[in-house]
Protein backbone atom coordinates (compact mmCIF):
# COMPACT_ATOMS: atom_id res chain seq x y z
CA UNK A 1 0.00 0.00 0.00
CA UNK A 2 3.14 2.30 1.05
CA UNK A 3 4.24 2.08 -2.57
CA UNK A 4 1.23 2.49 -4.09
CA UNK A 5 1.08 5.69 -2.70
CA UNK A 6 4.40 6.61 -3.34
CA UNK A 7 4.34 5.83 -6.51
CA UNK A 8 1.15 8.25 -7.26
CA UNK A 9 3.03 11.00 -5.50
CA UNK A 10 6.04 10.36 -7.06
CA UNK A 11 4.19 10.33 -10.44
CA UNK A 12 2.39 14.09 -9.76
CA UNK A 13 5.36 15.67 -8.55
CA UNK A 14 7.47 14.33 -12.00
CA UNK A 15 5.12 15.49 -14.59
CA UNK A 16 3.98 18.54 -12.74
CA UNK A 17 7.19 19.61 -11.99
CA UNK A 18 8.09 19.26 -16.43
CA UNK A 19 4.99 20.61 -17.54
CA UNK A 20 6.16 23.60 -15.38
CA UNK A 21 9.60 23.00 -17.06
CA UNK A 22 7.92 23.38 -20.20
CA UNK A 23 5.57 26.11 -19.70
CA UNK A 24 6.76 28.45 -17.20
CA UNK A 25 8.13 31.89 -18.48
CA UNK A 26 10.67 32.59 -16.56
CA UNK A 27 13.60 30.10 -17.67
CA UNK A 28 15.22 30.49 -13.91
CA UNK A 29 11.91 28.94 -12.27
CA UNK A 30 12.05 26.45 -14.88
CA UNK A 31 15.85 25.18 -14.14
CA UNK A 32 14.37 24.82 -10.17
CA UNK A 33 11.10 22.95 -11.30
CA UNK A 34 13.66 20.34 -13.35
CA UNK A 35 15.96 19.29 -9.79
CA UNK A 36 12.21 18.78 -8.69
CA UNK A 37 11.90 16.47 -11.64
CA UNK A 38 15.22 14.63 -11.09
CA UNK A 39 14.77 14.31 -7.95
CA UNK A 40 10.88 12.82 -8.78
CA UNK A 41 12.91 10.28 -11.03
CA UNK A 42 15.16 9.26 -8.18
CA UNK A 43 12.31 8.28 -6.51
CA UNK A 44 10.89 6.29 -9.02
CA UNK A 45 14.08 4.32 -9.35
CA UNK A 46 14.23 3.63 -5.80
CA UNK A 47 10.09 2.17 -6.39
CA UNK A 48 11.90 0.04 -9.20
CA UNK A 49 14.07 -1.19 -6.90
CA UNK A 50 17.53 0.63 -8.69
CA UNK A 51 19.16 1.56 -5.52
CA UNK A 52 22.48 2.24 -7.44
CA UNK A 53 21.08 4.13 -10.45
CA UNK A 54 19.07 6.54 -7.88
CA UNK A 55 22.10 7.51 -6.03
CA UNK A 56 23.73 7.87 -9.37
CA UNK A 57 20.77 9.80 -10.88
CA UNK A 58 20.87 12.11 -8.04
CA UNK A 59 25.01 12.66 -8.02
CA UNK A 60 25.10 12.87 -11.98
CA UNK A 61 21.65 14.64 -12.50
CA UNK A 62 21.01 16.99 -9.95
CA UNK A 63 24.53 17.24 -8.35
CA UNK A 64 26.00 18.03 -12.00
CA UNK A 65 23.37 18.64 -15.14
CA UNK A 66 21.30 21.09 -13.16
CA UNK A 67 24.56 23.21 -11.56
CA UNK A 68 25.67 23.18 -15.38
CA UNK A 69 22.24 24.43 -16.71
CA UNK A 70 21.70 27.00 -13.90
CA UNK A 71 25.28 28.81 -14.34
CA UNK A 72 24.70 28.19 -18.78
CA UNK A 73 21.27 30.33 -17.84
CA UNK A 74 23.09 32.87 -15.43
CA UNK A 75 26.29 33.09 -18.13
CA UNK A 76 23.93 34.10 -21.15
CA UNK A 77 21.84 36.66 -19.33
CA UNK A 78 18.79 35.56 -21.39
CA UNK A 79 16.05 35.19 -17.68
CA UNK A 80 14.94 38.59 -19.07
CA UNK A 81 13.45 37.28 -22.41
CA UNK A 82 12.05 34.61 -20.33
CA UNK A 83 10.96 31.16 -22.41
CA UNK A 84 8.20 32.12 -25.05
CA UNK A 85 6.94 29.30 -27.57
CA UNK A 86 7.38 29.99 -31.25
CA UNK A 87 4.91 29.76 -34.03
CA UNK A 88 5.28 26.05 -33.68
CA UNK A 89 3.58 25.63 -30.63
CA UNK A 90 -0.13 24.16 -31.60
CA UNK A 91 1.23 21.66 -34.26
CA UNK A 92 4.22 20.80 -31.71
CA UNK A 93 1.03 20.30 -29.02
CA UNK A 94 -0.62 17.88 -31.74
CA UNK A 95 2.10 15.84 -32.65
CA UNK A 96 3.25 15.25 -28.97
CA UNK A 97 -0.54 14.28 -27.89
CA UNK A 98 -0.41 12.14 -30.68
CA UNK A 99 2.73 10.45 -29.60
CA UNK A 100 1.65 10.14 -26.15
CA UNK A 101 -1.48 7.99 -26.92
CA UNK A 102 -0.30 5.91 -29.82
CA UNK A 103 2.57 4.75 -27.04
CA UNK A 104 -0.25 4.20 -24.25
CA UNK A 105 -2.12 2.62 -26.62
CA UNK A 106 0.93 0.43 -27.32
CA UNK A 107 1.93 -0.15 -24.12
CA UNK A 108 -1.71 -1.53 -23.05
CA UNK A 109 -2.29 -3.37 -25.80
CA UNK A 110 0.59 -6.05 -25.47
CA UNK A 111 0.78 -8.91 -22.99
CA UNK A 112 4.09 -8.44 -21.34
CA UNK A 113 5.74 -11.24 -19.94
CA UNK A 114 6.44 -10.51 -16.38
CA UNK A 115 8.35 -12.26 -14.23
CA UNK A 116 7.71 -13.63 -10.86
CA UNK A 117 11.40 -13.63 -9.84
CA UNK A 118 11.73 -11.12 -6.93
CA UNK A 119 14.29 -8.70 -7.56
CA UNK A 120 17.43 -8.70 -5.18
CA UNK A 121 17.98 -6.48 -2.29
CA UNK A 122 20.50 -4.49 -3.46
CA UNK A 123 22.04 -4.05 -6.92
CA UNK A 124 25.54 -2.48 -7.03
CA UNK A 125 27.40 -5.64 -6.44
CA UNK A 126 25.19 -6.91 -9.00
CA UNK A 127 26.17 -4.26 -11.52
CA UNK A 128 29.24 -3.89 -10.67
CA UNK A 129 29.91 -8.34 -11.38
CA UNK A 130 27.75 -7.52 -14.67
CA UNK A 131 30.12 -3.96 -15.46
CA UNK A 132 33.55 -5.51 -15.14
CA UNK A 133 33.72 -8.99 -15.45
CA UNK A 134 35.03 -10.70 -18.87
CA UNK A 135 31.74 -12.36 -20.43
CA UNK A 136 29.91 -8.73 -19.42
CA UNK A 137 30.33 -4.66 -20.20
CA UNK A 138 33.85 -4.18 -19.67
CA UNK A 139 34.52 -2.95 -23.60
CA UNK A 140 31.35 -0.26 -23.61
CA UNK A 141 32.97 0.54 -19.80
CA UNK A 142 36.05 0.97 -21.77
CA UNK A 143 34.85 3.24 -24.60
CA UNK A 144 32.63 5.34 -22.51
CA UNK A 145 35.89 7.19 -20.64
CA UNK A 146 37.04 8.00 -24.43
CA UNK A 147 33.41 9.65 -24.71
CA UNK A 148 33.81 11.55 -21.56
CA UNK A 149 37.56 12.58 -22.54
CA UNK A 150 36.21 14.08 -25.65
CA UNK A 151 33.72 15.27 -23.99
CA UNK A 152 36.00 17.39 -21.98
CA UNK A 153 38.75 18.83 -24.19
CA UNK A 154 35.28 19.53 -27.01
CA UNK A 155 33.93 21.67 -24.34
CA UNK A 156 37.29 23.20 -23.31
CA UNK A 157 38.13 24.44 -27.14
CA UNK A 158 34.34 25.43 -27.51
CA UNK A 159 34.07 27.73 -24.74
CA UNK A 160 37.83 28.91 -25.21
CA UNK A 161 38.30 32.71 -25.76
CA UNK A 162 40.18 33.68 -28.93
CA UNK A 163 39.80 36.74 -29.45
CA UNK A 164 42.86 38.12 -27.60
CA UNK B 1 -4.29 -1.70 -6.76
CA UNK B 2 -1.00 -2.82 -7.16
CA UNK B 3 1.48 -1.02 -9.61
CA UNK B 4 2.71 -3.15 -12.54
CA UNK B 5 4.80 -2.41 -15.27
CA UNK B 6 2.35 -0.42 -17.48
CA UNK B 7 2.10 1.92 -14.99
CA UNK B 8 5.36 3.27 -15.00
CA UNK B 9 5.46 2.79 -18.92
CA UNK B 10 2.65 5.31 -19.13
CA UNK B 11 4.21 7.42 -17.27
CA UNK B 12 7.23 7.48 -18.66
CA UNK B 13 5.12 8.30 -22.22
CA UNK B 14 3.64 10.83 -20.68
CA UNK B 15 6.71 12.45 -19.55
CA UNK B 16 8.80 12.08 -22.89
CA UNK B 17 6.07 13.48 -24.94
CA UNK B 18 6.20 16.61 -22.33
CA UNK B 19 10.08 16.80 -23.47
CA UNK B 20 8.90 16.27 -26.88
CA UNK B 21 6.75 19.41 -27.08
CA UNK B 22 8.90 21.70 -24.95
CA UNK B 23 11.83 20.66 -27.54
CA UNK B 24 9.94 21.62 -30.37
CA UNK B 25 7.84 24.51 -29.19
CA UNK B 26 10.32 26.60 -27.37
CA UNK B 27 12.38 29.58 -28.82
CA UNK B 28 15.03 29.65 -25.53
CA UNK B 29 18.10 27.01 -26.49
CA UNK B 30 18.65 25.90 -22.70
CA UNK B 31 14.93 25.44 -22.38
CA UNK B 32 14.70 22.91 -25.40
CA UNK B 33 18.13 21.19 -23.84
CA UNK B 34 16.62 20.93 -20.27
CA UNK B 35 13.44 19.15 -21.78
CA UNK B 36 15.61 16.85 -24.02
CA UNK B 37 17.23 16.01 -20.23
CA UNK B 38 13.53 15.53 -19.48
CA UNK B 39 13.13 13.02 -22.43
CA UNK B 40 16.40 11.10 -21.68
CA UNK B 41 14.99 10.71 -17.70
CA UNK B 42 11.72 9.43 -19.42
CA UNK B 43 13.67 7.03 -21.30
CA UNK B 44 15.84 5.72 -18.44
CA UNK B 45 12.55 4.86 -16.22
CA UNK B 46 11.22 2.63 -18.78
CA UNK B 47 14.46 1.11 -19.49
CA UNK B 48 14.34 0.52 -15.26
CA UNK B 49 10.57 -0.58 -15.83
CA UNK B 50 11.47 -3.31 -18.05
CA UNK B 51 14.72 -4.72 -16.28
CA UNK B 52 12.83 -5.10 -13.11
CA UNK B 53 9.89 -6.40 -14.30
CA UNK B 54 10.42 -8.49 -17.21
CA UNK B 55 14.30 -9.88 -16.20
CA UNK B 56 14.64 -9.17 -12.37
CA UNK B 57 17.79 -11.20 -11.81
CA UNK B 58 19.65 -9.81 -15.17
CA UNK B 59 19.69 -5.98 -14.77
CA UNK B 60 20.54 -5.33 -18.04
CA UNK B 61 18.28 -2.37 -18.53
CA UNK B 62 20.26 -0.93 -15.22
CA UNK B 63 23.21 -1.00 -17.20
CA UNK B 64 21.85 0.23 -20.22
CA UNK B 65 20.34 3.39 -18.18
CA UNK B 66 23.64 3.62 -16.71
CA UNK B 67 25.64 3.93 -20.02
CA UNK B 68 22.50 6.47 -21.31
CA UNK B 69 22.99 8.61 -17.87
CA UNK B 70 26.55 9.29 -18.44
CA UNK B 71 25.84 9.89 -22.27
CA UNK B 72 23.30 12.24 -20.73
CA UNK B 73 25.94 14.28 -18.74
CA UNK B 74 28.18 14.17 -22.01
CA UNK B 75 25.81 15.43 -24.29
CA UNK B 76 24.39 18.31 -21.53
CA UNK B 77 28.07 19.55 -20.83
CA UNK B 78 28.54 20.01 -25.25
CA UNK B 79 25.33 21.30 -25.77
CA UNK B 80 25.83 24.11 -23.22
CA UNK B 81 29.33 24.63 -24.11
CA UNK B 82 27.97 25.54 -28.30
CA UNK B 83 25.16 27.79 -26.45
CA UNK B 84 28.01 29.80 -24.63
CA UNK B 85 29.99 29.90 -27.57
CA UNK B 86 27.18 30.81 -29.75
CA UNK B 87 26.16 33.34 -27.31
CA UNK B 88 29.71 35.21 -27.25
CA UNK B 89 29.35 35.72 -30.96
CA UNK B 90 25.73 36.45 -31.32
CA UNK B 91 24.43 37.78 -27.92
CA UNK B 92 21.60 35.51 -28.43
CA UNK B 93 20.41 32.15 -27.72
CA UNK B 94 17.38 32.05 -29.20
CA UNK B 95 16.85 28.78 -31.33
CA UNK B 96 14.79 30.87 -34.28
CA UNK B 97 17.84 33.80 -34.82
CA UNK B 98 20.67 31.21 -34.70
CA UNK B 99 20.73 30.14 -38.54
CA UNK B 100 24.85 30.12 -39.03
CA UNK B 101 24.19 26.61 -41.45
CA UNK B 102 21.01 27.93 -42.90
CA UNK B 103 21.48 28.09 -46.50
Amino acid sequence: MGQVIAFWVFAVAIIGAALGVVLLKNVFRAAVLLVACFFGVAGIFILLSADFLAAMQILIYIGAISILVILAIMLTREVAFGSPSNKFQIPAFIIAALFCTGVIWAILNTQWQISSVAPGATTTSGLGVKLFSKDGFILPVEILPTVLLATILGAIVLVKDRKK
Amino acid sequence: MTIGLEHYLVLSAILFSIGLYGALAKHNAIVILMSIEIMLSAVNIALIAFSRFIVPAELTGQIFALFAMAVAAAETAVGLAIIISIYRNKETIDANKIDLMKW
